[in-house]
């Protein structure tokens, strides 16, 4: 049972649950996977980890490697952090990245939305000046936090090989300077 | 929209149930009392409210996130004999959908008169914006995707619609704030409000930001409390004290597509209110033209700006301009919260906002008035604060309420009442 000390937090990974082992496994291994429906007239990928397919209710999957790439749709700031050891690290960011994967498809509106914390290149939270520069339309890549063997969580970091925007959209109020 | 508006067709059971009292504690930060305690308070008084004796009551609801009593507790507590009861997961916009399903129990023959009631230690025990020892549970399952990033209260695990409409629609924090303006004024003249204090824009933007578009005064106050009413049918609803709440029409529980946190339907800035409106509406038969005043659940000022613009209140987009253009203050065209809400009178999950809209339906709005030799307030219809002569909170000519409940940004509830 893949478990470990995080942030303060006991993260685990129950044994009987199929779908967040193999995915936090994949993460273990710094190579992201996400299930993709083999019903051949379906074949999309689906995020977070599921039981079935959300478009064609088939059970059956197969994991396959997804590029980890993509922009940030939306995000939070938190200031005032409520986990005892997210509090050294306000203000953070909580990013919701949209893949390039699958994205708009199978409906205009639809994507591979997947959750992080701006994290630097080497993996550490964001300090003042990154969050500074991160906003929706901002290019990331994916970083992996090491947890325990078989789990590691995805982060998020500026995609240094993208072109990125000359100023992403950020809340118009600046707090604490960002 | 309002099209067929037959109050005697049977279609949808439309007008055919009604609610007959209302109650509630205090609203406190401490209440040194025991949710069971607390629940037996709430529902005495609404039970007090209608003139009904426990023998007339068989039903009992409630809903919780495992932080309340269960309903045989407090039945046995308070002399009721339950043919039905239910209590069930869930925190906000489950007020409506359950006053829905006791209108199914009460159909389908089950019982007559059902309590719903919600009783919580929001502050003093289980804390509702996740801190205190909430914030250091072990995190597996699917808060591996989420709890794990620090996105677990509710208003961090909000922010990212909230941010997106104002990237969609350029919604401005400014704009937002008059939210809590308006409460706050509604609050000041509410004598059970727990923040009585009118407040400023600039008070809510320069107040501490928490998360992101969230600042303090963004966010409602955690309180203790319960809160309960009574469902039963038309037939028997006039027997009873009060004129009733006659109900036109519910939907519970309604769901945007994959329903889950990380938003992967979009629009993002939409929320579960667009799907609502096709159920509401029809099963009411009146459309947003003809509400007068509204409860549109504000767990954050966001939440009601949302919702109200994706029930059709206004254009898609222009929730900015609705919140803060006057018309949901009391004497405007469509008041929203008239006791305060969640931001101001206290969190109770919803309840407080239909019993609010209970009463003024009633005419009996509880506010600074003075009251006749009977009891009755002889309202002055002067919104102004107390200390300057004014008090008041009661919506004059009031037919028509709505009630737009929040679960998330994905799931909601709606209840529409009209005066007895």
């Amino acid at each position: 049972m893949p478990q470990g000390e995080y942030l303060g937090m006991t993260l685990t990974v129950l044994d009987l649950d199929n779908e967040n082992l193999a995915y936090f496994q994949h993460c273990a291994d710094h190579d992201f996977h996400l299930q993709r429906c083999v019903d051949p007239e379906c074949d999309l990928l689906r995020y977070p980890p599921g039981t079935a397919c959300p478009w064609c209710s088939s059970r059956e999957m197969v994991w396959v490697p997804v590029e980890a790439r993509g922009t940030v749709h939306s995000y939070g700031e938190v200031h005032h952090a409520i986990q005892p050891a997210f509090r050294e690290r306000a203000p953070y960011m909580i990013l919701l990245v949209e893949l390039d994967t699958q994205s708009g498809v199978p409906t205009e509106h639809e994507a591979l939305r997947v959750a992080g914390n701006l994290v630097d290149a080497d993996g550490n939270f964001a300090g003042p000046d990154l969050v500074k520069q991160v906003g929706i339309g901002s290019r990331m890549r994916m970083v992996f936090a090491d947890v325990a063997e078989g789990l590691a969580l995805p982060h998020w970091t500026l995609d240094e090989e993208a072109e990125q925007p000359e100023s992403p959209w950020r809340y118009p109020q600046e707090v604490n300077g960002v | 929209m309002t099209t067929d508006i037959d109050a005697t067709a049977d279609k949808y059971l439309r007008d055919k149930y009604a609610i007959i009292g209302v109650g509630e504690t205090t609203y406190t930060r401490g209440s040194g009392k025991t949710t069971r305690a607390l629940g037996t308070w709430a529902i005495k008084n609404a039970m007090d409210d209608a003139g009904i004796p426990a023998s007339e009551i068989d039903g009992m609801m409630s809903y919780s996130g495992n932080d309340s009593t269960a309903s045989p507790m407090l039945a046995g507590d308070l002399g009721i004999r339950l043919n039905f009861y239910m209590d069930v997961q869930g925190g906000g916009s489950s007020s409506e959908a359950l006053i829905g399903l006791a209108i199914g129990a009460i159909e389908a023959g089950m019982c007559e008169t059902v309590v719903v009631f919600r009783s919580m230690n929001g502050f003093s025990q289980v804390r509702i914006g996740g801190t205190g020892a909430r914030a250091s549970v072990p995190v597996g399952g699917d808060a591996l995707h989420s709890a794990a990033y620090g996105w677990f209260s509710a208003g961090q695990n909000f922010s990212p619609t909230f941010m997106r409409h104002m990237y969609d629609y350029g919604t401005t924090p400014e704009q937002v704030a008059m939210v809590k303006v308006i409460h706050s004024e509604h609050a000041s003249n509410n004598p059970k409000a727990y923040y009585k204090q009118r407040v400023t824009v600039e008070d809510v933007v320069n107040s501490r930001m928490i998360c992101k578009p969230l600042h303090l005064l963004d966010c409602c106050v955690e309180t203790d409390n319960a809160t309960a009413l009574i469902v039963t049918s038309v037939d028997k609803a006039y027997d009873y004290r009060n004129t009733p709440a006659r109900i036109l029409g519910v939907a519970g529980r309604v769901c945007k597509p994959r329903i889950d946190m990380h938003f992967q339907h979009g629009p993002i800035s939409t929320v579960a209110g667009h799907y609502i409106k096709d159920i509401i509406y029809r099963n009411a038969g009146v459309g947003p033209e003809d509400i007068q005043c509204t409860g549109a659940y504000d767990a954050f000022t966001f939440t009601s700006m949302l919702q109200l613009e994706d029930y059709g209140f206004c254009k898609k987009g222009e929730g900015g301009d609705y919140v803060s253009s006057g018309i949901m203050r009391l004497g405007g065209e469509r008041p929203n919260n008239t006791s305060g809400g969640h931001l101001c009178e206290g969190y109770t999950h919803g309840m407080n906002m239909i019993i609010e809209n209970v009463r003024q339906l009633r005419g009996e709005v509880d506010c600074y008035c003075p009251q006749d030799d009977n009891g009755k307030r002889i309202h002055s219809y002067n919104y102004a604060e107390p200390s300057q002569g004014g008090g008041c909170r009661q919506v004059p000519d009031l037919e028509i309420t709505q009630n737009l409940g929040w679960a998330m940004p994905g799931t909601g509830s709606s209840l529409i009442m009209r005066k007895g």
